[in-house]
């Protein structure tokens, strides 16, 4: 049966997930965990570091392209950024702007700031942002790659919507609240966390992949992010941002505010978008959903 | 937190290789990096754990790993999340695989 | 001399008529209002009878519990509670209340810790802790209820009752009670003009309630596969090889757990790459895990006897009819007493988990503070000294036991688990926290879960341990100290008395299996998300939303 030869992306380690994504044995690894340094704030608080602080950096080969790559380990830590993490990420695109790659792939998956290393995380996750800028204004895309364990919530969230692109699974999540923090502060009858298909109708790939969050929808598989990101970088002109096309999105988000601020939950929203049975979406496989979008008023 | 330092004498190992990682620091797993040391007859290890009082299991576990494979003159760390012994094997077996597939 | 008294010979149905008569001088009729159920119950049950509050770890009266705890001890009290579970917090209530004061039970889980308090403030009498079997064998000898209070999933006009796939522990608790001159009371979802099927015949049944809400379903044998680990594939690939192949067995029943799911997990991988497809794991007591999904569509099995259902499961049951027991319209029929009764005797194995094993091999799920009871895991973890029918499974482990003149078999009773649980708390003791329970509490046994001179294996990550070779108490501690690990027992063996025993084939390692520890891998799990096992149901099977990730 094939359902035995997948190699699912949400349970897979960082490493392992670079290992799949790009060409075989393209990858070399900048800072490897024999020289890098564990965090020196997890230390202080008596708790034991990762050698490469919870992502892993360095450039390869997708489809004989020349990339650069981060990816988080949400495993440690829930993928959240530290000061090492964040700087190995920021050094990463500062790189790219110098070195032009075909693209950076940014494989992310956290929860975003590492508390316990406060406003160096928080300091952190804002220069990731403005390296994501700055990369993307040289003229080099830089595609979020999002299907794991952690998602990508908080600043990590922001950072992904920073992107030239988003691809996604329907295991993987993207928003900027956490579900358990929207339920802490709000209470349970605003969010129950606990109700995770809820939570999925809400942040979840196909969500995000109805609602244009993202730019493509793949299988939970390594090598279909592979060929998500071949398939995208093969159309990918990037295009800086203009103060007009900023206009016009700021518009389209309110003009989606306005549309679905009060619906509660994912199947009000796809109702309202003109989809039948929003119930049946949840049991869609990834193709069955790809083609019922296409098949949407516009 | 606690730090372990052990040294066990041990078989030479064939030749030095490119060091090589297993495992992630997550909740009851363990990160570990093998490197080449110093003296080809010892096999250095350090522990970083976050489980207390353990040092005697984990002396055990690791000196039993020592004794049944060639690892001398490799230098190993370890960063653990409460690992149990049964997963420390486990890694020790597959990153000393890993190690050994680098010097190929 | 004196003319004996004469003696009343119908007291009972005598009792049952003045019952029904005081309900009906109070205006009720079979279908009893929602808001009346407390006058009916004040009505029909008497200080100190024996009540049956029927609830399992699945399905649960827990309306009638609820209504049964709020009503006036002044008028209700002294109950003496038969029941297979104390599970809900309405029903240690009834105690705290002052409405009931003994207890024969089964099994506490949740509410184990409140137990063990009202034992020790001696507000609470322990008659015994039972097994499920010998809790209904009672039933119909020296624990007969007078009232039974139980759950069904609808009621007709008549009163005829549909138990839907969750049939549990209802046809024992009604037999006993309808026929020995006690009162029935249903609770129903929803009351239908016809059922489905009839699961229990309308004169059977006195009073008939629709609950406010549907009674409530715990999904009990749901086990992610995401959750099983590296170690635990290792354990189940040395099972498959070493235990499963070996004996050939065909008939068995699987604790629940992830070192079991595993196994269920591997079926179509592993076992059927070492081409033990038909041979082995063919015919089951179990509950409908939903782990078992890909063996199932493997063909591996065919046919599955169910205690009770679980959520999600019924629409792949009832497309599954050659495989799960179902009636004429369709849906699962479980039953609990009869799937203890095939794992008693009719099953060649049981294997499943434990907290904590002593060195004889005795095991127990107790732990301090805590009465937790026992289940069903004695019943299927024994060998059965009336079993008479043979198998090779049966055989084979007779013969290493009682050697090759032997005139009886064994059951293969198996113990798997990892030498430490998590918080690094070994599962090797000296001895067991049964016995400081058994002092701190006044029993009159400690308890103990499968007791060892039933175990016939032990496997851990170390190793299996074949308990039927071993010729002395001391080759049997070594064997268990030898699969040990790193546990204080494990490091405490003799290492040359286990390594004799190693070459005798009573311990084996990974290696003397065939089995590389590295090959471990998740990847040989035939599915490794909930949804994975949706996939291999062809969507049949709709897991609860808290074990779905889309």
């Amino acid at each position: 049966m094939s359902l035995s030869i997948r190699h699912s992306w949400f349970e897979a380690t960082a490493r392992q997930r670079l290992a799949g994504l790009l060409d075989p044995g393209s990858f070399c690894e900048f800072l490897p965990p024999a020289v890098a340094q564990p965090s020196p704030h997890l230390a202080q608080l008596d708790l034991p570091g990762a050698f490469d602080d919870g992502v892993v950096v360095g450039a390869g080969q997708l489809g004989s392209r020349q990339v650069l790559v981060a990816a988080q380990e949400g495993q440690f830590m829930g993928g959240a950024v530290g000061e090492i993490h964040g700087a190995k990420i920021v050094g990463l695109l500062r790189r790219a702007v110098a070195e032009r790659p075909a693209a950076v792939l940014f494989l992310i998956d956290s929860g975003g700031v590492r508390l316990h290393e406060a406003n160096a995380g928080l300091i952190a996750i804002s220069e990731i942002m403005r390296a994501v800028l700055d990369a993307r204004a040289a003229g080099v895309p830089v595609v979020a790659l999002v299907g794991g364990s952690c998602g990508a919530f908080g600043g990590m969230g922001i950072v992904a919507k920073l992107c030239s692109a988003v691809v996604m699974s329907e295991e993987g999540r993207l928003a900027l609240s956490g579900p358990e923090v929207i339920e802490t502060v709000a209470g349970v009858e605003e969010f129950d966390a606990k109700d995770r298909a809820l939570v999925w109708r809400v942040t979840g790939g196909k969500h995000r992949y109805l609602m244009d969050d993202c730019a493509a929808l793949v299988d939970d598989d390594i090598a279909a992010f592979r060929r998500g990101s071949i398939e995208l970088l093969d159309d990918w002109q990037e295009t800086p941002d203009t103060l007009a096309r900023l206009r016009a999105k700021q518009a389209r988000l309110q003009g989606r505010l306005s549309a679905y601020g009060r619906c509660r939950d994912g199947l009000e929203i796809w109702a309202a978008l003109g989809i039948s049975e929003p119930e049946r979406v949840p049991l869609l496989d990834c193709d069955e959903l790809i083609a019922l979008k296409e098949g949407l008023p516009t | 937190m606690e730090k372990l330092e052990f040294k066990f004498p041990s078989q030479a190992l064939l030749a030095a290789a490119p060091p090589a990682l297993c495992g992630v620091v997550g909740s009851g797993n363990l990160e570990i990096l093998v490197r080449s040391g110093v003296d080809r007859q010892i096999c250095e290890i350090s522990v970083n754990t976050s489980a207390r009082g353990f040092g005697e299991t984990w002396r055990a576990v690791l000196a039993t790993f020592a004794a049944s494979q060639a690892v001398g003159g490799t230098s190993i760390a370890i960063n653990d999340m409460g690992a149990t012994p049964a997963v420390v094997s486990l890694r020790l077996a597959q990153a000393l695989a890993d190690y050994r597939g680098g010097a190929q | 001399m004196n003319a004996p008294l004469p003696r009343v010979w119908d007291s009972l149905r005598q009792s049952r008529g003045k019952r029904l008569e005081r309900a009906a001088s109070l205006g009720f009729g079979k279908e009893i209002p929602v808001d009346r159920i407390i006058d009916l119950l004040e009505a029909v049950i008497q200080p100190g009878d024996r009540v049956c509050l029927e609830g399992n770890n699945q399905k649960q009266a827990d309306f009638l519990a609820e209504s049964l705890a709020d009503c006036d001890p002044a008028r209700i009290n002294h109950l003496q509670m038969v029941q297979s579970v104390l599970a809900l917090p309405s029903h240690v209530d009834l105690f705290e209340r002052g409405l009931a004061s003994r207890l024969d039970f089964s099994f506490s889980g949740p509410q184990g810790a409140r137990l063990a308090k009202l034992v020790q403030q001696q507000r609470i009498e322990i008659g015994a802790i039972h097994t499920y079997l010998e809790l209904f064998g009672r039933y119909f000898l020296d624990l007969t209820p007078n009232v039974a209070l139980i759950a069904a999933q609808a009621a007709d006009a008549q009163g005829n009752l549909y138990l839907g796939p969750n049939t549990e522990d209802t046809p024992a608790i009604v037999e006993a009670t309808a026929f020995k001159g006690g009162i029935v009371i249903a609770q129903v979802n929803e009351r239908v003009e016809k059922l489905p099927r009839v699961d229990v015949p309308a004169d059977w049944v006195d009073f008939t309630v629709q609950a406010p809400r549907p009674n409530y379903i715990e999904p009990l044998f749901t086990r992610d596969p995401a959750q099983i680990t590296e170690v635990q594939v290792l354990m189940a690939m040395m099972a498959i090889k070493g235990i499963y192949a070996e004996y050939g067995v065909t008939r068995l029943n699987h604790g629940i757990g992830f070192d079991t799911a595993a196994i269920e997990l591997l079926l179509p991988t592993y076992a059927a790459e070492l081409g033990l497809m038909g041979k082995i794991c063919t015919h089951w007591a179990l509950n409908p895990h939903p782990t078992l999904i890909p063996a199932i569509e493997s063909g591996f099995v065919e046919s599955v006897h169910c205690f009770g259902s679980e959520v999600g499961m019924d629409a792949y049951i009832a497309a599954r009819s050659d495989v799960f027991f179902t009636g004429a319209d369709g849906s699962m029929r479980s039953n609990r007493a009869f799937c203890q009764t095939a794992g008693l005797y009719a099953c060649d194995m049981f294997i499943g988990s434990t907290l904590q094993l002593d060195l004889a091999g005795n095991s127990s799920t107790a732990t301090l503070g805590r009465i937790t009871g026992f289940g069903g895991a004695p019943n299927m973890g024994s060998d059965p000294h009336g079993r008479r029918h043979a198998s090779p499974a049966w055989l084979k482990a007779g013969r290493e036991a009682y050697g090759p003149q032997a005139t009886r078999g064994r059951k293969l009773v198996v113990q798997m688990v990892e030498t430490f649980r998590e918080h690094m708390a070994p599962v090797f003791v000296e001895e067991l926290d049964a016995w400081q329970l058994q002092r701190s509490m006044g029993a009159e046994l400690p308890p103990i879960m499968i007791h060892g001179d039933d175990v016939s294996h032990i496997v851990t990550e170390e190793g299996i341990a074949n308990l039927l070779l071993c010729r002395t108490p001391e080759e049997r501690e070594q064997a268990i100290r030898g699969v040990a690990g790193f546990t204080p027992v494990g490091m405490a063996r003799d290492k040359a008395m286990v390594e004799n025993l190693r070459d005798r084939g009573i311990v084996r390692r990974p290696e003397d299996l065939g089995i590389n520890p590295r090959q471990a891998s998740r990847d040989l799990l035939a599915a490794r998300s909930v949804k994975d096992l949706v996939r291999w149901s062809g969507g049949l099977y709709a897991p609860p939303s808290r074990f779905r990730n889309w």
